[in-house]
């Protein structure tokens, strides 16, 4: 049985500084209400670990334009023009990470890896500063791990045990962020008793949950 | 290197230029094949495949059988495009997470990826994710994709909007990925990306090799049979 809190009960926890991984592909399968509990809550300083920087009036992009992460580690933030601003004026370090290499680099954190090796980004900026390594005769780039303090996950359905399923174009970089963190946190939209959520469903295991956060439920 | 003549911007509208591109595009897919197409232009290459053809689309944020943007009043914000805008999804199509989806495309299981680009250059190489200083959305699944499909298609207008060549001899921006590209589809030409440079397959109705060859950056090598399209 997992604990089960309201989305600002389950964020209280994490503090000014954090590493946070935070789940979502432009919004869609982000955990909204989780993010709105934080920038509530003021935390600030934060490093976050998420695929783009979104839209400026929605999840992750309302902390960016809050001015609350100091340190953004993304593959896309083209469509929130204050990231760019605020990437340019020194305001919030961004450190662009290939879309793919960044699903490996956090799979491999929670995975046990001590890294992963992938053609992608060789002959670019992105190889800067890498180790490469020639595996039967083709060259790879050397990417380490990413960890976080705590992962916030968007699922549709969860039960008490945080086994869990996250619908359709959701699921983008839910599982593999909840694998990656000491601390995750699943947001859901409806939580279940335990038998009602047919384990042939489940996308996120309940074993990487830690808390469940639903709506004013208890 | 000699100096090329400054190129004139063609007279057709922005429009038919975009159209003329898609359709074009669309003729190389294979049936069966499994394809990505970026954002903005390359996205139009969807309303112009043959309906002969089963072509499954793949986004890149997990799920194959994209289909048309969905109607007003019938969105699912659980299912959009690469681009966050709500889409549909046709019959025969799964869906998977962003590591699978990335095993997908790195892996060589895409047979097709069509991407918009700022220049591509003789070797093959491309920048499309940045101009220092102005513009940095940053590379997406980019550079995966060029990576890992096994056919690389540019669609992209010839000249940028200063009418300046977007094909040259190297690329000046940061590159998205070096000697990947395979053909490039302008709404003048297309070119292939040959192991020795640039050969000139295809010009448009209405132009001409020497109006490509003046809005070109560098040497073309002219196919000994050019068609039209």
């Amino acid at each position: 049985m997992k604990k089960i809190q309201t989305p600002q009960e389950a964020v209280a926890p994490i503090p000014d500084g954090a590493v946070l991984m935070i789940g979502g592909f432009m919004c869609c399968g982000q955990p909204i209400r989780l993010t709105e509990a934080l920038l509530a809550q003021g935390t600030k300083d934060l490093t976050v670990i998420t695929n783009d920087a979104g839209f400026p009036d929605r999840g992750v992009g309302k902390l960016v334009v809050a001015g609350r992460i100091k340190r953004l580690i993304a593959s896309h933030i083209g469509l929130n023009p204050t990231a760019g601003q605020k990437m340019n004026s020194g305001e919030m370090a961004v450190e662009l990470v290939p879309q793919g290499t960044l699903a490996e680099r956090i799979r491999c954190a929670g995975a046990g890896l001590g890294g992963v090796l992938t053609p992608t980004g060789l002959g670019t900026q992105v190889e800067s500063g890498k180790r490469k390594m020639e595996i039967d005769g083709r060259t790879y780039l050397l990417e380490t791990p990413l960890k976080a303090d705590f992962a916030l996950v968007k699922t549709s359905v969860c039960d008490r045990c945080g086994n869990a399923f996250t619908a359709k174009a959701g699921k983008n970089f839910n599982l593999v962020m909840a694998m990656a963190a000491q601390h995750t946190i699943a947001e859901t939209d409806r939580l279940v008793e335990i038998g009602e959520l047919d384990p042939e469903r489940v996308t996120i295991p309940g074993i990487f949950i830690n808390t469940v956060a639903v709506q004013g439920a208890r | 290197m000699t100096q090329k003549p400054k190129p004139t911007a063609e007279p057709a509208a922005g429009a038919d230029k975009r159209v003329r591109i898609a359709r074009r595009v669309a003729a190389e897919l294979a049936d069966g094949s499994l394809v990505n197409l970026g954002i903005g232009l390359p996205t139009l290459v969807a309303n112009f495949i043959p309906k002969d053809k089963t072509v499954f689309l793949q986004s890149e944020n997990g799920f194959i059988g994209l289909g048309p943007e969905a109607a007003p009043g019938t969105e699912d914000w659980d299912l959009v495009n690469a681009g966050g805008k709500p889409v549909t999804m046709v019959p025969g199509g799964c869906y998977f997470d962003s590591s699978l989806s990335f095993a997908v495309i790195r892996g060589g299981h895409v047979d097709v990826t069509v991407l918009g680009a700022l220049e591509v250059d003789e070797e093959g190489n491309l920048a499309n994710y940045m101009i220092p200083g102005k513009m940095v959305p940053g590379m997406g699944g980019a550079m995966d994709l060029v990576v890992g499909a096994k056919k690389v298609i540019i669609a992209m207008e010839h000249v940028n909007k200063h009418g300046a060549p977007k094909i040259l001899r190297r690329c000046t921006l940061p590159l998205t990925a070096r000697k990947e590209v395979d053909l490039i589809v302008t709404d003048m030409a297309v070119i292939r990306v040959a192991h020795d440079g640039l050969i000139l397959e295809q010009i448009a109705e209405g132009t001409t090799v020497e109006a490509v060859v003046r809005c070109t950056g560098c040497q073309l090598q002219i196919h000994q049979k050019v068609g039209e399209f």
